[in-house]
């Protein structure tokens, strides 16, 4: 069977039915069709969810992180700042589902960054499929993660004696948009991820960036009780936006500006980074 | 037929530093279709950024390459669907079990998921790994990682794989294993280009090898042709009684016309010989004078010779470290 001259009488006798076996799967040499850059970023998406089947653990920042953070900050800080827990919580909910997805999103950048350093993103990068898809796929994985946690705080604060407004509606438009700008966010990590040469580089800076952002902002107090500088970091910052439309969408009160603002950021966040991620994607 | 036509991958005049390292300086290659073709090198000689660029996965900072007619730069997207890497290090997801890795690949190559789940049954079962289908991957032995490591290179059957360093740290049997199954491979028309550090890998696989050092191509032809340009070989004899080896010493030094080695052993010696026909004429002459020979030998040189004479040093391979630093970038 083997025409090669140089192959050894070894190939012939040491494994028979590994061979015949082996031939027969080779027999065919047909090519499907070259699949949609949908299709292949759901495949990988697809795979993001294998590896949250198989490494379960993973989902600890997406699940007992919101909790510890709600619990701590509506219990430490609710009765000094709004006179009780329970009308805290009523302020502080939108705000802290905010926090708690964008966080996550630095493990974007992790997870891509931890990726790449073994060699199977190599065999992704060799196949021929729409470029983006491996990255697209990943952000969809994650979308999913952003879900989790975001069930997590409102079903939480639910519990605790959240009531919103919106009611269910305007709580899962809160969510949706949320996803949605976290997506945008995510390209930021994706850039970081292959920036930076390590995994832990990646969660240092992201973190770097996540806390001043997040806390500098209107999350967790009214920024008029804040000195004149820190109000005007606060009235720019992206994530005070972000949480002005989630408080206005859960309370039923949100307006078309907040909701539009939140879109337009996204938009621009991704046209900012996923060329900018594309680019290094290619060029490692 | 025109020899381009011929030509699965050809090279010529690549070029990648990484700062002031130049891992690959010029580097010319053509690799018949239908063939094996062994880049033989210690680590660290730019095998592995070599195949990187022939891959896509890395532009040449100059030269140029075509795979099957199309310019890995210009088409890199068409060179993609006619080839297949298995890299040196870990190609498949470890997370993930031996079944789940092949239908990725299977989907993200455009197989519905019935004709996905197939291929990946079929393949596990080709390469002996039915069993280990549903466990990770990151619980495979070193054997079977590298037999899922190739298998997910032939989800569809490539036109030419290249196999970075297929064999490096595996046991005897698992590497015969994986010459097996790369013999198969050839036989039913798929081009390999496999980088080695083994001669021995090369000698028994390849039709033609390359040898590479320093990220220049050193040598090239077929292993014979290779052997052949250090001397026909050496011939090894051994005498019944010790006694008379001052004698043979003295017999064979005329005879062949180069200088005898004495080996530790005290009834043995060696020379080099540049023709074999002299050989049979000295032992010939050794059996009259009364020289008792107990047994001689000519022997082709081995890949680890050529290497020595063509580097002036040896081949063997810094078993500290496993890693070609090469890989890194």
């Amino acid at each position: 069977m083997s025409t090669q001259p140089s192959a050894s009488p070894r190939a012939g006798t040491s494994s028979t039915t590994v061979d015949d076996s082996l031939a027969a799967a080779l027999s065919s040499r047909s090519r499907p069709s070259r699949p949609s850059g949908v299709t292949t970023s759901l495949t990988f998406g697809w795979r993001a969810l294998l590896k949250i089947k198989h490494v379960p653990e993973q989902l600890f920042d997406v699940t007992i992180t919101p909790v510890i953070f709600t619990l701590m900050f509506t219990y430490l800080f609710g009765g000094a700042l709004a006179g009780s827990a329970s009308d805290y919580l009523q302020f502080l909910l939108p705000g802290i589902l905010v926090q708690t997805v964008i966080i996550t999103t630095v493990y974007t950048g992790f997870t891509l960054n931890t990726d790449i350093s073994k060699g199977v993103f190599d065999r992704f990068r060799s196949l021929p499929l729409w470029r983006p898809s491996p990255l697209v796929g990943a952000l969809l994985g994650d979308a999913v993660r952003y879900a989790i946690a975001s069930t997590v705080v409102v079903v939480l604060g639910l519990i605790l004696g959240f009531r919103p407004d919106g009611g269910v509606v305007g709580v899962l438009g809160a969510v949706l948009i949320l996803l949605v700008f976290a997506s945008g966010i995510g390209w930021i990590f994706t850039t970081l991820g292959l920036v930076l040469r390590t995994p832990n580089a990646v969660m240092g800076v992201g973190m770097m960036i996540i806390m001043p952002v997040t806390f500098a902002s209107n999350i967790f107090v009214d920024p008029s009780t804040m000195p004149s500088w820190l109000q005007s970091f606060v009235d720019v910052n992206p994530i005070s936006h972000l949480v002005t439309a989630e408080r206005g969408l859960m309370s039923g009160t949100a307006s078309a500006g907040d909701i539009g603002w939140v879109l337009v950021a996204t938009v621009a966040l991704t046209a900012v980074f996923a060329p900018l991620t594309m680019y290094l994607y290619r060029r490692r | 037929m025109s020899t381009s036509s011929d030509l699965a991958v050809e090279a010529s005049g690549l070029v990648k530093h990484f700062g002031d390292t130049h891992a690959v300086d010029g580097v010319d290659l053509a690799v018949r279709t239908g063939t094996v073709y062994g880049v033989l090198g210690p680590n660290g000689a730019g095998k592995t950024t070599a195949v990187r660029m022939l891959t896509t996965l890395s532009q040449p900072d100059a030269g140029t390459a075509h795979v099957l007619g199309h310019d890995v730069v210009r088409e890199a997207d068409a060179v993609r669907g006619l080839v297949s890497l298995t890299g040196q290090f870990a190609s498949v997801d470890e997370d993930l079990t031996g079944t789940e890795n092949l239908v990725l690949l299977g989907r993200l190559l455009g197989y519905t998921r019935a004709q996905a789940r197939e291929r990946a049954d079929e393949l596990l079962t080709a390469f002996g790994l039915g069993d280990a289908a549903d466990r990770q991957v990151k619980k495979y032995s070193g054997g079977m990682h590298r037999r899922i490591d190739i298998a997910a290179s032939i989800v569809v059957t490539p036109e030419v794989l290249f196999l970075d360093e297929p064999t490096t740290g595996l046991d005897p049997r698992s590497r015969n294993q994986v010459w097996d199954i790369i013999r198969v491979l050839v036989s039913g028309g798929t081009t390999v280009v496999l980088t080695t550090q083994y001669l021995d890998e090369a000698d028994q696989l390849a039709n033609r090898i390359a040898v590479i050092d320093h990220g220049k191509v050193i040598a090239e032809g077929t292993s014979g042709q290779l052997k052949a340009s250090v001397g026909v070989g050496a011939v090894h004899v051994r005498l019944r009684d010790p006694d008379q080896r001052p004698a043979a010493e003295q017999q064979l030094t005329a005879a062949l016309g180069v200088p005898v080695l004495l080996d530790h052993d005290p009834v043995a010696l060696t020379a080099r010989v540049e023709n074999s026909d002299l050989v049979a004429h000295a032992i010939a002459e050794l059996t009259a004078s009364g020289i008792g020979v107990a047994e001689f030998s000519l022997g082709q040189p081995s890949l680890d010779e050529v290497f020595l004479a063509l580097t002036g040093r040896p081949a063997e391979p810094d078993t500290t470290s496993e890693s070609d630093e090469e890989n890194a970038a």
